[in-house]
């Protein structure tokens, strides 16, 4: 498993090699000392202006943004989706329109954004918000729509109505459909998060490695990029156990 | 008590006719039988009688009573697939009945309420011959299990009708033979009466106490059309078989 990293490693460190043996002052390879010593700058260090640390002011900067917007996209996906997949006359209204609405490039309205919401918090949560909830509302309805008709009829003769059908037999098999629908959107959650920090931000992970491409500091950009790979494995990771301890049944195979 | 009586009922797809001049009154606690090619309509009527479709034309009544035209309490139903819930445990899915109809919209029983409704629910799972399988999920059980647990669970309704849609058709013979013991059993101890649709001969001789042939009189090509099925044979079993009365005859092999 380790192999294919351990590969890369080795690999980066004989072009950085080959780089600085021809011009050690290269900046695009920079040595895995140079490395070192910006993660010691921007990691371990107090900033001289601010006082604070960079990495993690722009951590908790970003992550901040980003489960703000992972968190309303999965109450907006869960409540759209689930009345999307449940009830034809809403489904006949609104899935054209969510459809539509998924196939608006996010990017292209982010100007939009920032004139409407201004440069703050907002503007940026909003982005990944309109980047993600789009497609994890289709993926619920779908899913919603997907469970057998039998069980419908089944939970009906067991005297259900149609709020605790909804609560008792839609909402649970959802929920790790769910789940596994954030872990899915973490990737263009970032990628909108970036996108956004990088064009107006004072601080966050995406506004740093911009900020730092003025001076061709591969040695900051390179370990900004593993860190934000590393928090995106790690939340798609801790998603996934929740799901398992939570919903355990999602694990075992199918039931007929 | 549970008689049920069908008047001259229709069923029509656009210009399609699938079932056509069905009267049959079925006495009370009876098992019967429908059996018949693939396409002459048995397992529309059991949708009809379940609730699940709507009779173009025709009547049916329930101890007098018109049916109530959507799926409830007073119909158990199993059909071959997808009658439990996978995300239930074995005492999850033999409880949500009870707590449909008695927990309102919460949809979950609280302290005395629930512990007698687990005690009633495993006496129910004991009856079933799946004792000590209560925490497994559907998908852990085997095909023969899963039916035995879609049984506890519609019996716990105590329904007037439980309808089966080919219940037994995927399952091993082995394991057939010991649902149908089952199956007698239940039939014999409870108060309901039951219609199953089957393709196999053997099992609706074995199990009910009339079996009720559906076929389409006129079946060439340009008659498919105007004609649908209806009742061509109406076998009572001889000897007859009672629910609730010991029968000394028992045919070879099966049942008991």
């Amino acid at each position: 498993m380790l192999l294919p990293f351990m590969v890369l490693v080795v690999a980066y460190s004989i072009g950085s090699t080959i780089r600085l043996a021809d011009n050690p002052n290269d900046k695009l390879l920079p040595g895995l000392l140079g490395f070192g010593e910006a993660i010691q700058r921007m990691a371990f260090t107090a900033d001289p202006h601010t006082g604070e640390i960079l990495l993690w002011s722009d951590t908790k900067a970003s992550l901040f943004r980003i489960f703000c917007g992972l968190g309303i996209s999965t109450v907006l996906a869960l409540a759209v989706g689930m009345v999307i997949g449940m009830l034809p006359h809403v489904r006949a209204l609104l899935a054209p329109f969510v459809a539509a609405i998924a196939m608006v490039p996010p990017l292209a309205l982010l100007p939009i954004l920032f004139i409407v919401l201004g440069l703050g918090e907002t503007s940026k949560i909003a982005l990944i918000v309109i980047g993600i909830a789009p497609t994890m509302m289709r993926e619920l309805a779908m899913r919603a729509q997907e469970l057998p008709r039998e069980q419908i009829i089944k939970a009906e003769t067991l005297s259900g109505n149609s709020w605790q059908i909804a609560l008792r037999v839609f909402l649970p098999q959802i929920l790790p459909r769910l789940i596994t629908s954030m872990r899915l959107q973490l990737g263009p959650a970032w990628l909108f998060l970036i996108a956004a920090e990088a064009i107006s931000s004072d601080s966050g992970l995406g506004y740093r490695i911009f900020l730092v491409r003025r001076y061709l500091a591969m040695d900051v950009i390179f370990p900004y990029v593993g860190w934000i790979t590393l928090l995106a494995v790690l939340t798609s990771l801790l998603l996934d156990q929740f799901r398992k301890w939570i919903f355990p049944w999602s694990e075992l195979e199918a039931a007929p | 008590m549970s008689e049920l009586v069908i008047e001259n009922l229709w069923k029509e797809y656009d210009s399609q006719i699938v079932l056509e001049r069905i009267s049959l009154t079925i006495a009370s606690r009876s098992f019967v039988a429908l059996v018949g090619p693939s396409g002459c309509g048995k397992s529309t009527f059991l949708r009809i009688l379940l609730g699940q479709e709507q009779a173009t034309r025709g009547k049916i009544l329930v101890d007098g009573q018109p049916l109530p035209a959507e799926p409830g309490a007073e119909r158990g139903v199993v059909f071959q697939q997808y009658s439990v819930f996978p995300h239930l445990t074995v005492l999850g899915n033999v409880l949500l009945g009870k707590e449909f109809s008695d927990a309102g919209i919460k949809a979950k029983l609280f302290g005395a309420a629930k512990r007698n409704a687990i005690s009633e629910a495993k006496a129910m799972i004991e009856d079933v011959g799946l004792g000590g399988a209560e925490d497994k999920y559907p998908s852990q059980l085997s095909g023969g299990m899963r039916q035995r647990l879609a049984l506890a669970q519609a019996l716990m309704m105590k329904p007037k009708v439980l309808l089966l849609d080919e219940p037994f058709g995927a399952l091993d013979p082995g394991i057939r033979a010991d649902i149908h013991t089952l199956m007698k059993r239940l039939w014999n101890q409870t108060q309901m009466t039951i219609v199953m649709v089957t393709h196999d001969l053997r099992e609706a001789f074995t199990l009910a106490s009339r079996v009720i042939a559906f076929e389409r009189p006129r079946d060439r090509p340009e008659e498919r059309e105007g004609y649908g099925a209806t009742i061509t044979k109406d076998h009572e079993i001889w000897p007859p078989r009672v629910a609730g009365v010991a029968s000394n005859y028992r045919p070879p092999g099966e049942g008991k």
